[in-house]
């Protein structure tokens, strides 16, 4: 199933917070979404969501108009992660994945034996089977991640999104859990702080500068030097590992605090 | 437990609750009295019950008994309903304000006289009930979305109502009317009669049935308004109809026996502690442990003084505060 965006936009506080966003994600597709701070990399993941409404422009899935859905429509072909979303009820895991049924059950058609497979599966891929039973306030950041991430999957959504996913974990955690979207059958859309994960793990990369697309492309092609420069304000060298030929960025300073980098427009050949 | 077993328990348990709330009183009656009285009204089985006996049983405790469970189902369920959406421990149904305007809808009619006699104590309470909300309602939506603004609304209107309250008690009643009304605030069951459960049976029946159909999106607000949103669930649209039900349901019964506190807050957390936090089971349970305990604190209000009845609003503070507090240890301790 495939997700468009055209023309893209909404304001907020009288100034546009996200404008001119065109973008084609196709199915299977690993998008990555960079910005700086404030750069509208969560207003776009709730509008391609369909949570926030654009002001502008439409969002599209599988060619139909999100205006044109109704909720229950999108959260079955699309599911969405947000950041850090707690709860203070006393929750178990399996209690927590069972809401992902909640698109596909009604008063006519209740929990049955389909929704427990669903669930397990969900559980399964996650690595979370053997939690099912702890309460939600047990468990670790990494832990909550996954089973936020299992929800999702019991939807059984075409399109994953996902707001900073790694968000508050350690270092493994992060890895683990990039390992584990790049292993689902799922078109995957995530907000990605760390420039080299967006790297190792997405097929495309967008750039997001003050609201607006500052590149779009494979990795190689948008996160060079100068961009990374022009929108993140950091200087950076490319390196290439020597046994696998992966490529990572290197920080070596950023640009004082007060000055504005020249803003350059990079967008790469592939779409 | 099976759901057939589930379903006798809360019956016999509110039909018990029924029983003993129209035998304890001034008066003890016996439950065979009780049960022979019922029998005659409900399927003229022409049992031979002493008259005065049976009027006091039928007029005037089982009615009330009713009342009093209907509002408590009321209280529980808008409780289960306002902190599942507000995701909020702490809301009840008076944080909508509600109670504050109907104590102003209350005291407009019985001390400045507005309506002249045309309105009744009750229907002066539930239009300031509606009121209230509609304005808590609409400063909630000027201040942003977000379950604290609704929170912070409702604080601002219920002390705007109080203070209008305070302000044409003290102006403008004498002391016997500002004694009248204190006690109809804190709750006040005795002029409950058969009129009024054909209110608040519907109300309460309606409002639970409402809460029902409503299980699933209750729980998807379990991670908040987004989260609930994108697992399919029109948030607008649910928010609206359950927040209008709660507030009905309040506004009714404030409106027939004033503001009994309390209820709204501890049942939806004592059957939390009891059931868990997944809908489907926390809105019946919570539903019949408000009717059982409201009864259980009418039974009490009538006989811990003798003689004297104490307002229901007391005895329900009284216990259930402690209660709440046990819960609140016992919780802590568990995780």
């Amino acid at each position: 199933m495939t997700l468009t965006a055209s023309s893209l936009g909404r304001d907020a506080g009288g100034r546009a917070i996200l404008d001119g966003i065109d973008l084609t994600v196709a199915p299977g597709e690993r998008l990555g979404i960079v910005g700086p701070n404030g750069s509208g990399k969560s207003t776009l993941l709730r509008l391609l969501a369909g949570i926030a409404r654009p002001s502008r422009g439409e969002v599209r899935l599988g060619g139909v108009p999100l205006q044109r859905l109704t909720r229950r429509d999108i959260a079955r072909r699309l599911a969405f992660v947000e950041q850090q979303a707690e709860t203070a009820d006393r929750l178990t895991v399996r209690d927590a994945v069972e809401l992902g049924r909640t698109p596909h059950l009604s008063a006519l058609r209740p929990f049955g034996e389909a929704d427990t497979r669903v669930v397990n599966a969900a559980l399964e891929r996650v690595d979370m089977a053997s939690f099912a039973g702890r309460l939600w306030h047990t468990l670790s950041g990494g832990e909550r991640q996954r089973t936020h991430l299992a929800r999702a999957l019991a939807q059984e959504p075409a399109i994953l999104l996902l707001d900073e996913p790694t968000n508050h974990l350690d270092i493994r955690h992060q890895v683990a859990l990039l390992a584990l979207v790049r292993r689902l059958p799922v078109t995957a859309v995530m907000a990605l702080h760390d420039l080299n994960h967006a790297s190792a793990y997405c097929d495309r990369v967008l750039v997001l500068r003050g609201g607006r697309i500052a590149g779009l492309g494979a990795p190689a092609e948008v996160l060079t030097p100068a961009t990374i420069r022009a929108v993140f304000g950091v200087e950076v060298t490319v390196h290439t590992d020597p046994g696998d030929g992966t490529r990572s960025l290197l920080v070596k300073g950023h640009i004082p605090f007060g000055e504005t980098p020249e803003m350059t427009h990079v967008t790469g050949a592939a779409r | 437990m099976r759901p057939l077993a589930a379903v006798l328990l809360a019956t016999g348990a509110i039909l018990a609750a029924l029983a003993l709330g129209a035998a304890f009183g001034e008066t003890a009656i016996p439950l065979g009295i009780v049960a022979k009285t019922a029998a005659n009204h409900l399927f003229g089985a022409g049992f031979a019950v002493n008259p005065i006996d049976a009027g006091i049983v039928w007029d005037y405790r089982l009615a009330r008994a009713v009342v009093a469970a209907c509002c408590g189902v009321a209280l529980a369920l808008s409780g289960v309903v306002l902190q599942a959406l507000l995701r909020n421990a702490l809301a009840d149904p008076y944080v909508l304000g509600i109670s504050a305007g109907a104590s102003t809808g209350a005291v407009t009619v019985a001390i400045l006289g507005v309506g002249a006699g045309a309105l009744s104590l009750s229907a002066g309470a539930f239009l300031g009930a509606l009121m209230a909300f509609g304005i808590v309602a609409l400063l909630a939506r000027a201040a942003g979305s977000g379950a604290g603004a609704v929170i912070l609304a409702g604080i601002a209107g219920s002390q705007l109502f109080n203070a209008l309250t305070s302000f044409i008690v003290t102006r403008s009643a004498n002391a016997e009317q500002a004694r009248g009304i204190m006690f109809w605030l804190l709750g006040n069951l005795s002029g409950a009669r058969w009129t009024d459960v054909a209110l608040t049976l519907p109300v309460a029946a309606t409002g639970a049935l409402v809460c029902l159909l409503q299980v699933r999106a209750l729980d998807a607000f379990t991670f908040g308004a987004d989260s609930a949103a994108s697992l399919g669930v029109p948030v607008r649209a649910t928010q609206i109809l359950l927040v209008s039900t709660a507030a009905l349901m309040t506004a009714v019964m404030v409106s027939i026996v004033g503001s009994i506190g309390f209820v709204g807050l501890v049942i939806p957390h004592a059957a939390r502690f009891l059931v868990g936090a997944r809908h489907w089971r926390l809105v019946p349970v919570s539903a019949v442990m408000g009717a059982v305990f409201l009864v259980a604190c009418d039974i009490a209000s009538r006989v811990i003084v003798p003689g004297q009845v104490v307002p229901i609003g007391v005895v329900t503070a009284l216990i259930g505060a402690p209660i709440f507090a046990l819960i609140l240890i016992r919780a802590r301790r568990l995780t």
